[in-house]
């Protein structure tokens, strides 16, 4: 028996993008259907590092990353969680006097983002800081910038939308996606067909084909950050931290555990990931370096996730090249879950509005160059 | 909190004639016998090896074989072991509870 | 004619590693054997230390032969194999398992050309209120303590839970001389009534189990059937059990409880090589496939004993033969396959008896209907069955993983071992699901908690 829908809005993919573009548009009244391979939130924008951190972005992402803050200072009242979100600080560590250079600059070229950046070295840095490493001369603190669960998160947003009206389908791959020149009109199986104007492409790490199959086509490829938590320690550390020219990023949870990432995991197929030996060794070294607290510490679990990256490590936010009502929202390189909710309720302006109230220029996919051939999905 | 007054938990009841084994327990010496875990040492003196994170209720290890991973002991120096899978070994300095 | 490359891997010492291990050394190979434990036995044939004086008979009653049998075997391997105890297999990657040495603090790689898994079992833990008291053990552990310790978990103590093993280590415990208060089967008697046929298959160990019941009865020790625990209470350690029959709560005293319902494969292993799992409705548990002969559904990866399905260490020994045998044949080894199909048989026959097992000591079915709310489901992360419901409730949540991304539920220490069943037994019945169809929690690597500092490449270590 074929449930048939018509929808003002299909979106693909129900991730932190997927589901607060849902939510953003049920806000503007608009009718959504949401369409999710595996569980709502159950991908990157469920099992990454949780940072919620706008210092370190492109300057042309820091728009888009304040108007996402001021959403997460809200998340109770949208979703009605705060799914452990605290302003936490981030601070991202210098380990040469260059890599502080590199990080005033930042902060000089931020400027106008308000972001409350300081910059901390020498005694200040070690009164501050005693569990830190030896290899740290100062780092940069955003104390507005911090950290939530993406686990708790994430799926929330989504249920939210489900709140607000939103069908969302979860377990419901889509087979088929066909255009008439007017609608859209997707199938899932033999159990679903949905038809739309509008089509939101939030497919994460698995857009691309949808991308290419309206001549969108980009170069993205998988990556698979390695992670590792610990067992709970006792609570010594704040801030979230990062590593300027480093891959280790690690946080303490207010239960007491350390979660980490850094370096590349390894995909087991298209749709799963895994940690990797090497990482973890890799992990494992610059972690002890960083924190010398975890040497008596240790992993309890490892995982990884699948990402989508583009040359630029700049995601694709727009409206299709080719194709009127389609648009795309993915691509996040590894740093989607902050900015994530803000994509949403641009999307969302985009299909109500025409336009966005947040410059998103420099994500258009007309700076890929039209007839280029996708390069194989899954990083080999 | 005083350990002092617990009665043990592990009673022993075979296996007497082994050689003792001196180590510390939150700073108190004591003597286990060669051969036994860190568990037995600290369980037949004591009713406690650490306290749950989240509950703040002691716990005393329950599987005995390396799978559940409530046995999880603090050293004076830092380390942690797993009572049930280490043995005692002279000087060896046990703490019932992590250190803040 | 070439022979193909034959390097095999054996993890675990038990009675099915050990078994296998000399069915390849008897076929000219030297295969090593990883074993987390410092004497090799396993768990029901688990040695103390070297030194520890009580004789076989003393430690094994029954089982002594077997076990004596099973000691034998690998002591006279040694020098025939590459036995490496002390060692946690801890991940496997690109044909290589990751392996941890406990007393040297030293990790290493050891790659594998094939491997059997016999990576055993662990008690089968239902969660009643006041399980975290200490002075609470699986039964399991109470008979580790007895074994290897020659400790008894307390003075008067109380045993519950159903299965087998109940009963051994009630015997046990009492034979030490140690008062045992009450053994408390969750089981009617009806049932064990109902099982005796199919038990018969099995005519001798069907005879043992009726013997410690016997003999416990004798000694005065209290059976009770249709037992249901209710709670364990004590303020910092245990006092005293309650539980019911029928509509009645009895509490008894004592300073000590084991329990259990009887055991579940430890499979993190076989899932980590990619194994393929599958529902297995006799033992309510997903395992990792095996074939008859042994073999997994990830070429050169052979299972045997009680890590791919609960069979007890006499048809671990046949399987551990069978699958070593398997591995041979089909690496074009000559190999006895008369033999092979007699142990094939004898295993097949062994199906009636654990069914008739199953049916003497049934899973508690009622367990997630009983469980209070203020129940703690996960002893490591301290989650309630209350807090499961409440996830459920406000999420929708339906499927183990999306569950523990929720409320934390087997996001501890120790990966789900303890609550992983009890989870699912609780997501099942506020779900109204089949319990097959919530899934089980996603396997990642470390197995078991892995030392940082241990992960750094050797050259980068300081010396402490």
């Amino acid at each position: 028996m074929t449930q048939r829908i018509v929808t003002d809005v299909a979106i693909v993919g129900g991730g932190i993008v997927g589901s607060s573009a849902a939510l953003a548009l049920r806000r503007k009244g608009l009718r959504v259907v949401l369409l999710e391979r595996d569980l709502c939130g159950s991908r990157s924008s469920g099992v990454n590092y949780g940072g919620v951190r706008r210092q370190g972005r492109p300057i042309s992402q820091l728009p888009l990353a304040q108007r996402a803050h001021g959403i997460w200072g809200r998340l109770p009242e949208l979703i009605g969680t705060e799914g452990e979100y605290i302003r936490s600080g981030h601070f991202k560590i210098a380990r040469s006097e260059a890599d502080l250079a590199a990080l005033e600059a930042y902060r000089d070229s931020a400027h106008d983002f308000d972001l409350g950046i300081d910059i901390l070295s020498g005694a200040r840095l070690r009164e501050r800081c005693p569990w830190l490493g030896g290899k740290a001369v100062g780092g940069s603190l955003c104390m507005e910038d911090g950290q939530a669960n993406p686990r708790l998160v994430s799926p929330a947003f989504a249920l939210a939308a489900a709140r607000a009206g939103a069908d969302i389908h979860e377990r419901t791959r889509v087979d088929e996606i066909a255009h008439d020149g007017q609608f859209f009109h997707l199938r899932a199986g033999n159990a679903l067909q949905v038809k739309s104007q509008v089509l939101l492409n939030c497919a994460g790490a698995w857009a691309s084909a949808i991308a290419e199959q309206f001549g969108d086509a980009v170069p993205m490829q998988s990556g698979h950050p390695a992670m590792a938590v610990t067992e709970p320690l006792p609570f010594f550390m704040h801030w979230s931290l990062g590593v300027e020219g480093g891959t280790v990023y690690c946080r303490q949870v207010a239960r007491g555990n350390l979660v980490l990432g850094g370096g590349p995991g390894r995909a087991l197929d298209a749709d799963r990931a895994r940690s990797d030996r090497a990482s973890m060794a890799a992990l494992a070294t610059q972690a002890v370096e960083l924190l010398p607290v975890l040497r008596d510490a240790h992993f309890i679990r490892t995982w990884s996730g699948t990402e989508g990256y583009l040359p630029d490590r700049q995601p694709v936010i727009g409206p299709s090249r080719t194709t009127s009502g389609l648009f795309h929202g993915f691509g996040f390189a590894g740093a989607g879950f902050q900015v994530g909710p803000a994509v949403g309720e641009v999307l969302a302006e985009l299909v109500s509005d025409g336009r966005s109230t947040t410059p998103i220029d420099a994500f258009g996919i007309g700076r890929f160059a039209p007839a280029s051939t996708a390069e194989p999905a899954l990083a080999q | 909190m005083s350990l002092g007054a617990a009665q043990p938990l592990l009673r022993r009841v075979a296996e007497t004639q082994r050689a003792p084994v001196s180590f510390t327990l939150d700073g108190r010496p004591l003597q286990a016998l060669e051969g036994d875990t860190v568990l037995t040492a600290v369980l037949t003196q004591s009713a406690q090896l650490r306290r749950n994170e989240f509950s703040g209720e002691p716990r005393a290890g329950f599987c005995l074989m390396g799978a559940c991973q409530d046995c999880w002991i603090v050293t004076a120096d830092g380390a942690r072991l797993r009572a049930c899978s280490t043995f005692i070994a002279p000087g060896m300095a046990l703490l019932s509870e992590v250190p803040a | 004619m070439t022979r193909p490359v034959l390097q095999p891997v054996v993890v675990g010492a038990g009675p099915a590693g050990i078994r296998a291990a000399q069915t390849l050394a008897a076929h000219g190979l030297r295969p090593i054997v990883i074993d987390e434990a410092a004497r090799a036995g396993g768990q029901i044939y688990r040695r103390p230390p070297a030194h520890f004086k009580r004789t076989p008979q003393r430690l094994y009653g029954t089982e002594a032969g077997r076990a004596i049998a099973v000691h034998a075997a690998i002591d006279d391997l040694q020098d025939r194999i590459d036995h490496r105890p002390d060692s946690l297999v801890w991940s496997a990657q690109d044909q290589q398992l990751d392996v941890l040495h406990g007393p040297t603090q030293t990790t290493r790689t050891v790659p594998y050309g094939q491997l059997i898994v016999a990576t055993g079992a662990t008690d089968r833990v239902l969660p009643v209120p006041g399980w975290t008291l200490p002075g609470v053990y699986t039964l399991g552990g109470a008979q580790v303590a007895l074994k290897f310790q020659g400790c008894a978990i307390g003075s008067r103590v109380v045993f519950m839970g159903t299965g087998p093993l109940l009963y051994l280590v009630a015997y046990q415990y009492a034979k030490a001389g140690v008062k045992v208060a009450a053994v408390l089967d969750t089981a009617r008697f009806v049932d064990q009534l109902a099982a005796v046929p199919a038990m018969l298959r099995q005519p001798a160990v069907f005879a043992k189990g009726v013997t410690y019941i016997a003999w416990l009865r004798a000694h005065g020790v209290a059976l009770r059937s249709g037992a249901r625990p209710v709670r364990i209470l004590g303020e910092e350690r245990v006092r005293s059990v309650v539980w019911a029959e029928g509509g009645r709560e009895h509490t008894i005293d004592c300073d000590a409880v084991g329990f259990g319902y009887a055991l579940r494969s430890e499979t993190q292993l076989a899932d980590l090589l990619g194994c393929r799992f599958a529902y297995a409705p006799m033992h309510r548990a997903h395992l990792p496939e095996r074939d008859a002969a042994g073999r997994s559904s990830v070429p050169g990866v052979y299972l045997a004993g009680d890590g791919a399905g609960i069979m007890g260490a006499d048809a671990a020994e046949w399987a551990g033969e069978l699958t070593a045998l398997t591995l041979l044949a089909d690496h074009s080894v000559g190999v006895d396959t008369q033999r092979a199909r007699v142990l094939q048989q004898k295993l097949e026959k062994l199906s009636g008896f654990r069914a008739g097992l199953e049916r003497a000591f049934p899973f508690p079915e009622d367990w997630a209907a009983q469980a209070p709310d203020e129940l703690v489901v996960c002893r490591c992360e301290n989650v309630t069955a209350g807090e499961l419901r409440r996830a459920v409730a406000d999420s929708g949540a339906d499927e183990m993983n999306r569950l523990k991304a929720l409320t934390r539920v087997g996001m501890g220490r120790c990966q789900g071992r303890m609550c992983g069943v009890a989870a699912a037994e609780i997501l099942a019945h506020a779900t109204g699901q089949p319990v097959q169809q919530v899934g089980r929690f996603r396997g990642q690597a470390p197995i078991k908690p892995i030392p940082i500092h241990l992960l750094r490449p050797a050259d980068e270590e300081v010396a402490a």
